[in-house]
Parts: C-alpha cells; structure tokens; sequence
C-alpha cells in the first residue's frame, strides 16, 4: 500500500518536472535559437515521459494485487464470520442481504483502495506541489489559484453530507432486491405450481423501482456537484490567463513562464474534476464498509466459553440430559420450552413424540448447540453443553433434519460433511444403513452432482442421504428428526432393521410423527406444552396416556381413514 | 464397487474434473454451469458477443430521443470545454500586443467574457448531461433487470434445476453490478473521451498539419495497444463472471443450509474450498487487472513520447520560422488534453470490458428459449371439469433412459386417483407432466381434450396447483403465504382456507396470528406447519384439478387426520392425482395406479385392489403390520 503511494507520488512528481522542461524549452533554445538544447532538452522530455510510464505501469501493477486482495481477503472474513454466527442471525438475515455485502459492497470498497484512496493522495500531492510552483513563478496569480480551495471545500462538504445517505439507501435497497432475486429463484416450483409468475414479478418490479428512485436521487445530486467541480478550476484559469496577460503585458513575467504557469495549472482541472469522482466513491465505500461491518460486529451467540474443554469421541459415553429447559426465540416471550425435564441414559433410544408444532424440532437442536438454551441446561455425559468445546460437542452429536438439505456437490461429499477422512467401507456401510444404495446406481456414481443441481432426487432418497450423512459420523449421540417421514412402509422397515444394529451402541434422540418409526425407540416421551408429559414404552403411554393416543394412535388413525 | 463405476462412466466426459473442484462432483449435464448460448468454440463466442451488443442495442433504443439530446449536450460541453486552451493561445499570442503597444485591452476583455461564457455553458451543459445520461443509465438497469427477472420466470423447470438458484441469484446481482458500475460513471466518460479525442484531432490539424501529423504518429501505436488489450482482457474478464458466479452458488448454498453446516463442524472444509474459489476469482481478476496496467503504463509512455517528438520537432520549425512559438505552446496543451482522456479511458476500459462480459451472460440467459414454451395461439380453457388424458406419453430426460414407455392413461372429471410405486417408478413425472413443469418427450397429455400445449399458462394454472413435499415460504406473513394461491383473496376466505385444512388453529396461537412474519420474530414453523400452510395455498387456489405430491409426508397423525378429512369434501367435485407412500393417504382415492418403470401394473378401486392379492394388496398388507 505504502509502496503504490510512494510509487504515485514519484510518478507525480515526473508529470510536474516534465512541464517545466517544456518551459526551459520554449523559453532557452527555441527563442534562442539553440539547435542541439533542443535535441538535448526534449530527450530528457522523452526519458522522462518514459520513466513516469514505467511508474504508472508499476504502480497499477502492484495496486492490481492489493485492492484485489482487499476485497478477496473481506471476502474470506464475511464468509468465515457468517459460518461461525448463530442460527438465530441467519433466521432473520436473508442471504441476498448478505450476499449483496460480500459481493457489491465489497467492490465498493475494492474501487476505493484502488482508485479513490490513491486519486486522493496524488491529487492533494499534486495540488500542492502546484500551487507551490505557481507562487514560485508568479506568487500573486500563484495564490489567486491557490484560494480556489475555499469554495472547493464548502462544495465538498455540501456534497459529502447528501451523498452518504443516498448511498447508503441505494447500497440497502440493492440487497432488499438481491432478496427477492433470491428468494424467487428458491421457489421457483411453487411460484410455478402456482402460476404466480406476475405476482412475483409485480413484487420484484416494485422493488426494482424503489431502486431506480434512490438512484436517480443520487445521480441529480451527482450532476449539480459535478457540474460545480468542473467550473471552479476552468473559472480560476480564466482569472489567470487575464491576469497573467496583464502580468506579461506590464513585465512581471515571460511569456514563456505564462506558458508554464497555464500548463501547470491545467494539471489541476483533472485534480480538482475527479474530486467530485473520488468524495462519491469514498462515501460509497464508507457506507459499504458500514454494512459489512454490521455482519462482521455482529458478535456469534453460540461459541465457545472461556474454559470450555474437550470430550473427545472415545471418552463420550453418550448420556444426555435436559434438566428445566426453558426456550424462547429471540424477540418473542412466548415460551417454546417451559421447563423441560429428560434423561437418555447411554446407549438408549429415546423417541420424542407430541403434535405439530409442539417444540420437538427445537428441543433436538439444542443438544448440538444450534440454539442455546434460554434458561436451565442440557447436559452430555454430566457436562453443560455450552461448557465443551463446540467443535466436540458436534463431532459427538450428529443430526438428521427433517428438511434434508443437499448442497452442489458430489454424493461423497454430501455424504462425508460431518467426516471428511470417511474411508469408502464407512460411506458404504453408511449406505447400507439408509437404504440409499441407489446413489451407485447414478451416472456417476458416488461422484455425480447432486443437490439442486445435476439429478433431482425424491423426496425419499434426500432423506435416505440425510440419514446416511448422521450415521456416518459415527457420533456418541444421533439426533434424528422425523428421519422416515418421506419413506414408503416397505423401505421404512429395512432403514429401521439396519438401523436397529447402529442404534443399539448409540444414544438416539428421534422425533416422531408415525407409530411405525417409534418402533425403533426403547422409550417414548410426551411432549405437551413446552414440557415432558410422559415417559414410557409405545405400549404403556397408548394405555395410559389419552393425549399420546391421540398423537400417535395407530387406531385413530385407521378410524381416520375409514371415515 | 463406486470405482468401478466411476471408471466406467468417467471417460464420456472430456472436460476433466480439476482436482481442486473434486468436491463438485460431475454434472448429468453438461450445461450445468452455463446457457445453451455460451460455448467455448469462437463462432459461439463471436455470436454471443454480437448477442450482448444486440442486447444494449436494444435496451438503448426506447431512449433514442433522449440519447439524440445527450449527444448535442456533449457536443456543446466538449465545444465549450474546447475552447480554453484556444483562448489562452489566442489571449496570449493576440490579447497581451496590444497591451504592450498602445494599451488596448479590448482583445483581452473579449477573450475573458468569451470563456466565462463558455464555463457557463460548459456548466449548465454537464449538469444537463450528467442528469440525463444518469437517467436513461439508471432505465437502462431498470429495463434490464425486469427482462432477466421476467426470463428467469419463463424459463422452465428444466433449467432452473440444471442451473441452480445461486446462478440465478449471480445473474440478478453480481452481472447486473458489473453494468451497473459502467453506467455510473465510466460511460459518460468514454464518450467524452472519444469525442475531445476527435475535437483535439481536428484542432490540431487545423492549427499545423505538420506538427498535427508527428502527433498522429502515435495512433497506429495505440490502435495495436488496445486491440491487444481488448481482445485479451474479453476472455480475463468473460472468466471472471464465471468465477464470481462460483462464489456466490457456494455463498448461496452455505447460507441456505447454514444449520447442516454448523451441525456437521463443515466450516473449516466450507472455507477451504470458498478460499479456492475466491482465490480463483481475485488471480483472474489480477490478471485483468494487470493487463490494464500494461494498458495505462503504454498509453502513457506513447503520449510522453508523443508530446518529447511534437517539442523537437516544433521547436525545430518554430527555429526556421514555419510556426509561431503559441501554436507551439497550444500545441503541448492540446497533447495533454490529447492523451488525459485516453488515461482515463484506459482506466475504465476494464470496467467497459468486465460490463461486456456481463452483457454477453446476460444475453445468453435472455436467448435461452424455454423448454416448455407459451403456445403462440393458445386454445381457451373456460370453465374446466378436468379430464386428464395421457395419449401415447413417453418421456425421458435422456433418450437412454426412458422414464415412461408409451403410456397411456385416462382419468375422468372428478376423480380421485393415488399413484403408488418405488422411487423411479415415474410417480413424480406423471404429476410434473399434468403441472406442465415437464412437457412429454412425445405424445399427448390433454385437459378437457386441449393438449397442454396449447393452453395459455395463465388457464392452465386456474386448473391446475400442485402442493409437494417442498414447501417453501416466500418472505412475509403467514396470510399473505396462503394467499399466495388467490392474490386478491380476502382475509376472510384465507382464514377460510386454513379452517378447512386444520391450520387456523396453529396460526392463531402464534404471536401475531396471520401477520406473523415466518422468517423474522418467532415465527419458525415446523415443517408440518409448513406443509399445512402449503396445503392452505392449494385449497385457497380452488382449482379444478389437485396434485399431491408427498404432500403429507411431515404431517403427524392428528394433522393428518384433519387434513384427509378435509380432502374428502375438497376433492369431491376436482380431478385429483395423489402421490403418497402412506397408504392412509391413499386410501382416500377414488382408484389407486400402481406403477412400475413407467407401467401400470394395476388398476382399481382401493378396496377391489386390497382383495386382489397383487401388488397393493402386500403394501396394504405390510402397512396394516406397521400400525403396531
């Protein structure tokens, strides 16, 4: 960074020498009639031209791999900052918000290191190099040229104050329209389903036009200010030429060194026009840097505490715990969990069961530590979870989510997202367990693209892959959430049979909707209103508990259909 | 055993997987990461190119009265601006004589009004330009993100499974940026550029062709450079908008399943490979970067030399008395306002070149001619009763892999028919047909006797909705979610439609009722939840024929329960065509189908079926064993 600046400043100071050659030319052999000071005079011209080229050539060489790198490096930290921050944040930030800063804002930033920071150095360098020079040549005209500053800065600051807020509106509004990019592209087979296509576009257009204002506010701004910077340097070199005419005309100065004064001063119209260039860009970058800065200040919720330890795999025994559990989501009072009580004892196959809605999903995600508890603690193997590490806490418990999320990518790493080193016997007996040996079967086997891209699976196959993606961690405790749910009865019941042998060593935590998957529990639980109701065999809770039988009552299920 | 398939289906593909990009995996497509319109051999190159011009052809062209006015603003600007170096020279070489003869500041005092003049000019001008210019730049993106948004909506289902939601979302954001970019400030100052550039041209010639033709020298010089320049940095930057558009699908993706990722510790394995394609993004950019600077470093050089040759040279004829000494000084201002703008050109040739390559993408989308088209005379669909029929149907999305073999199918108004089969059996194509997201490789599949074809996508939605087992929710309230199948529906009958699901009940208890937002403030639902919300939207459509695909498949049983008891009035009088693997699902329909690669294997009422002892009835048989 230093070395493009010093490298600017050198290259600016050729561009002010070359001028005063000229002068000495016109000045020394031209009206002295001196041939070989001319050839001599112009040659140094010529290096000197030459070497400020090699300057220039340098210095973007250089600022090419800094500004660059710039934006690449912020890059890195958004995404690497976002990873760590908590479900909560993602719940309320949508990613073309976050995507709009990781991309165009950063850009922002990137054209300022590039341009608008150097620009600004040269220009105030030049400027007073100079005006430096014009006093020197002539100091009266040198200071008539030297108070255009004046209006030059109350310009600026006018201009700085309205831009801000335009810029950091348009920056806004850019991401509220890459939401909506987004947002479309994700439901384009229900918007299709729906026939909604206008709908959406009459909400995008909307947009999109909220958009064109704020930015056509900007550019009437951008035209008054502009306009103004061009005139104030072109007014002061009409000032000067008539004084310097008058100068001339009275003896106070050459011809030649009017010459030089006026191409001196020329230097500073592009100086003084692109301020209005670099105040924009600069405020633009500045309200970017704002809103990346509110992701990256945004501190994670969930993260290691000070002191938090290791429980390495070996040692975990499995024992789950939740004692008093309250949870609410952020913002809300209303209570989700209201002093929820369980044990899973080692090796145990614990099914959760409760109506839509009940809590279950939310229960299940704070053993991993998606969310953290709002008051009372989980424990695993007599530790509070949030007292390990998150790293082993996760390495420890692995989940099946209802919504099988499947990224772009090749089956294998689908697969192997919880363990990377998984060697081809693990992935294949993964496989097995699931039931989800069709991936064999695909093009490309274990390396086709999947996830939205490439082939669509069913709804089935998606979860069958979730659930080999859990197994294969090989975790002390598996979270399964309505993991069968998308399955036909015949392969529900060879997931389960080969299930049942990973089971029987593994603490298991599953949320159910169906008699059929509670089948692999050894236990049942009740969830009714934020808490554990009941614990007990499927057979005990259908006998004893009328609300688990209307939950999970095969019969009134059949009476249901038969209706 | 995966090696070995591996092997065996590896060599088709030619383009090899670069060992960094392993994690990718391989396409089914080989389009999957661009439109048809974008092929590496160069003829497809330079028709994309003429596609991209064409496009900003015609983007440009509603504006042609407002560009007409912009370019005699420029002309009177650059006049005006023009007339400063001129002024001086005249100032100088006529204005100060007099002076020093007799006194005589008439000269002098015209030549100071005359550029005031011309500032004023030269400032209302540029206001004017700036602001209009700024205004048909903004249009213009206006224009052209309506035209991409309105394809990407046209484009079928096809093509948005081949080319992600992330390639989308690049395409909205990131290429749009890039033009964006160009319009905000770099436009006004090529032309400008151009234009002083042709001024300066002419002056010079005018003042000495002599002198005016050492100068010129330089433009053959120049010419090769930004040939070199715009020929080689096309390709830098064409790979930078590929490469972006990698950033931002993986950027997509990690935050659309931020949970797996944090669930599954994949942040470290997540940034390894986003770091590689970040990298692979900044090295093309530094590349484009650098050329740039070779660029500017050159064009430099070639007017430093320029304006040392112009000195010599004139110097030598201002000594033999061929020309005066402030044409000689005109001159050297002249040079600099001569290659200043060609500076500046050269710094916002990389902007011009990176707009380009956007346009070129965009206009690929925009050419992308979708697989399922509007039919250019749609045939009217009033008042449906929603008879389906498969006429000779086949379908395959490769023709080595035929999904449906000639199939043939009927299903009268009004009736109620469950499709039951494995995964592959073509349960999901058959509903993906009659919802027209697929069209049939062959044959017909026909409404009330019109092939879907030929109807209007506006009718054919009125008649048909699908609810799946994806049931995404679009930002907003629970409402207006639900409404999303009848945008003029009234709370009343959203409420209405959400009775008669079994979904009020859940609503209401949650903080704001119908207006809780389902992204923001506690509004998390389940995925049951969302499947009655889902459910809610179809009812609420009311339309003649019903597709459920898996469409239950996370509701528990009390939910269930109430929503087959609703389907039974819902489906009395509508075709409906039901996929589901629970069977109490099924057991609703009028006549269940059970498929097998594409065949019907049986035919039947439910109840007939369970007694004939064939394929149903064991599936009856192994759910009945479930219901422990």
């Amino acid at each position: 960074m230093i070395a493009m600046l010093a490298l600017a400043v050198v290259a600016s100071v050729f561009s002010l020498v070359i001028p005063r050659v000229i002068q000495a030319v016109i000045d020394g052999p031209v009206v002295e009639g001196d041939t070989s000071g001319l050839w001599l005079l112009t040659a140094i011209i010529g290096a000197l031209g030459l070497g400020e080229a090699f300057l220039v050539w340098l210095r973007r060489y250089i600022q090419a791999k800094v500004a660059l790198g710039v934006e690449a490096d912020l890059r890195r930290d958004i995404y690497r900052h976002v990873q760590r921050l908590h479900a909560g944040f993602h719940d309320r930030f949508q990613t073309g918000q976050l995507l709009s800063r990781a991309t165009g804002d950063l850009g922002r930033i990137r054209r300022f290191a590039a341009w608008g920071m150097i620009f600004l150095v040269i220009n105030i360098f030049t400027y007073l190099a100079v005006i430096a020079q014009l006093v020197q040549i002539y100091w009266p005209l040198g200071l008539v040229v030297a108070a255009s500053a004046v209006p030059l800065f109350f310009l600026s600051r006018n201009f700085a104050r309205g831009y801000i807020t335009a810029s950091r509106a348009e920056q806004d509004q850019q991401g509220e329209v890459a939401n909506l990019a987004e947002e479309t592209a994700q439901g384009i087979r229900v918007i299709k389903a729906f026939g909604r296509a206008r709908h959406v576009t009459e909400k995008f257009d909307g947009g999109s036009a909220k958009l064109y204002d704020i930015s056509i506010n900007k550019v009437r701004m951008l035209s008054r200010s502009w306009a103004m910077f061009d005139a104030i340097p072109n007014l002061v070199l009409a000032a000067v030429l008539i004084g310097g005419a008058l100068a001339v005309a009275n003896d106070k100065m050459t011809i030649g060194e009017l010459v030089a004064f006026v191409t001196l001063q020329l230097m500073l119209v592009w100086p003084i026009e692109a301020l209005g260039w670099i105040i924009a860009n600069g405020n633009e970058a500045m309200t970017a840097a704002d809103r990346v800065y509110d992701v990256l200040d945004t501190e994670p919720a969930i993260v290691d505490r000070p002191g938090a330890r290791d429980l390495p795999r070996a040692e975990a025994k499995g024992h789950l715990r939740f004692e008093g559990v309250r949870f609410a989501y952020d913002g809300t009072d209303k209570t989700v969990l209201d002093g929820l009580d369980l044990d899973v004892r080692p090796g145990e196959t614990l099914a959760v069961a409760g109506v839509t809605g009940c809590g279950k999903t939310t229960m299940l995600s704070l053993a991993p530590r998606l969310y953290d508890v709002t008051a009372g603690r989980v424990l695993l193997d007599g530790h509070d979870v949030r007292d390990l590490t998150l790293e082993s806490l996760r390495l420890n418990v692995a989940t099946a989510f209802e919504d099988p999320t499947l990224f772009s990518m090749s089956v294998r790493e689908n697969l192997t997202l919880g363990r990377q080193e998984a060697t081809e016997a693990d992935i294949e007996e993964a496989l097995r367990v699931a039931q989800a040996d069709f991936v064999y079967d695909l093009p490309w086997g274990l390396d086709t693209r999947i996830g939205e891209q490439g082939l669509s699976l069913s709804g089935g196959q998606r979860q069958r892959l979730a659930l080999a993606r859990a197994v294969i961690v090989k975790p002390a405790v598996l979270i399964l959430d309505d993991p069968l749910s998308a399955l036909d009865v015949h392969t529900e019941e060879l997931v389960e049979r080969a299930l049942a042998s990973v089971l029987a060593g593994t603490t298991a935590l599953v949320a159910v909707h169906r008699p059929s998957t509670v089948a692999l529990a050894d236990r049942v639980a009740l969830l009714e209103d934020g808490r554990i109701v009941a614990v007990g065999t499927h057979s005990e809770l259908l006998e004893s508990t009328p609300a688990y039988r209307a939950v999970l009552s095969a019969e009134s299920d059949s009476v249901g259909a038969a209706a | 055993m995966s090696i070995d398939v591996q092997e065996k289906k590896a060599s088709p593909v030619d383009k090899p997987v670069k060992d960094s990009h392993r994690w990718r995996g391989i396409a089914e497509s080989e389009e999957a990461d661009r439109t048809s319109a974008e092929q590496d051999d160069a003829a497809s190159i330079k028709a994309l190119r003429a596609r991209g011009r064409n496009l900003l052809a015609s983007l440009l062209r509603p504006h042609k009265r407002t560009l007409f006015w912009i370019i005699v603003l420029l002309l009177i600007q650059n006049g005006a601006g023009m007339a400063g170096p001129l002024l001086v020279k005249f100032g100088i070489d006529s204005g100060i004589p007099p002076i020093i003869d007799n006194k005589n500041y008439t000269i002098l005092i015209t030549v100071g009004v005359t550029f005031g003049v011309a500032i004023l000019i030269e400032y209302l001008t540029k206001r004017a330009f700036l602001a209009m210019s700024g205004r048909v730049g903004q249009s213009l993106l206006l224009d052209l993100r309506a035209r991409v948004f309105r394809q990407f909506q046209r484009l079928s289902i096809a093509f948005h499974e081949r080319f992600t939601s992330g390639r989308v979302v690049a395409r909205m954001t990131s290429d749009i940026d890039a033009i964006r970019e160009l319009a905000d400030g770099g436009l006004n100052d090529l032309v400008l550029s151009a234009l002083s550039i042709l001024t300066i041209t002419g002056i010079l010639l005018w003042m000495d062709p002599m002198l005016a033709l050492v100068a010129l020298l330089s433009f053959p010089v120049m010419a090769w450079l930004s040939n070199w320049f715009r020929v080689n940095s096309a390709i830098v930057y064409r790979s930078t908008r590929e490469t972006i558009a990698l950033v931002i699908v993986y950027f997509v993706e990690s935050m659309g399943g931020v949970r797996a990722v944090q669930a599954y510790r994949r942040e470290r394995r997540n940034q390894t490979i986003f770091d590689d394609l970040n990298e692979d993004n900044r090295a093309r950019n530094v590349t484009g970067h650098r050329m740039s600077a070779f660029f500017a470093g050159g064009v430099k050089g070639i007017g430093n030399a320029t304006t040392a040759l112009v000195l010599a040279y004139g110097g030598y004829r201002v000594l033999h008395g061929q020309t005066d000494v402030g044409v000689l000084a005109a001159f050297v201002l002249y040079l600099r306002r001569f290659f200043d703008p060609m500076q500046e050109l050269s710094m916002f040739y990389n902007t011009l070149q990176s707009a380009n390559a956007a346009f070129e993408k965009l206009a690929g989308v925009l050419d992308e001619k979708p697989d399922v088209p509007e039919p250019v005379e749609p045939k009217p669909l009033t008042n449906p009763r929603g008879e389906l029929r498969f006429d000779d149907v086949e379908f395959w999305y490769h023709k080595d892999k035929v999904v449906l073999p000639t199939f043939n199918l009927t299903i009268p108004a009004g009736q109620t028919v469950a499709l039951v089969g494995a995964t592959g059996a073509g349960k999901t194509t058959i509903a993906k047909l009659v919802s027209r997201f697929y069209d049939p490789s062959a044959g017909l599949v026909t409404l009330d006797g019109v092939s879907l074809r030929d109807v209007a996508e506006p009718d054919l939605r009125r008649a048909v909705a699908m609810v799946t087992q994806e049931n995404f929710l679009f930002a907003g309230t629970i409402g207006e979610n639900i409404a999303f199948g009848k945008p003029d529906a009234t709370v009343r009958e959203i409420e209405e439609a959400a009775r008669a699901i079994g979904a009020h009940e859940f609503i209401t208890g949650l903080p704001e009722g119908y207006d809780t937002d389902v992204r923001k403030r506690g509004g998390r639902l389940s995925a049951g939840q969302r499947q009655l919300v889902a459910f809610a939207r179809a009812f609420l459509a009311d339309p003649k024929v019903l597709i459920l695909d898996e469409a239950t498949s996370s509701l528990d049983i009390p939910s269930e329960r109430l929503v087959q008891r609703a389907l039974r009035t819902i489906l009395a009088d509508r075709t409906a065509i039901v996929i589901a693997h629970r069977l109490s699902t099924v057991e609703i329909a009028d006549r269940v189908l059970v498929l097998e690669k594409g065949t019907i294997v049986e035919d039947g009422p439910p109840s007939t079926l369970i007694d004939g002892g064939g394929r149903y009835a064991d599936l009856h048989a192994q759910w009945q064993d479930s219901l422990v």
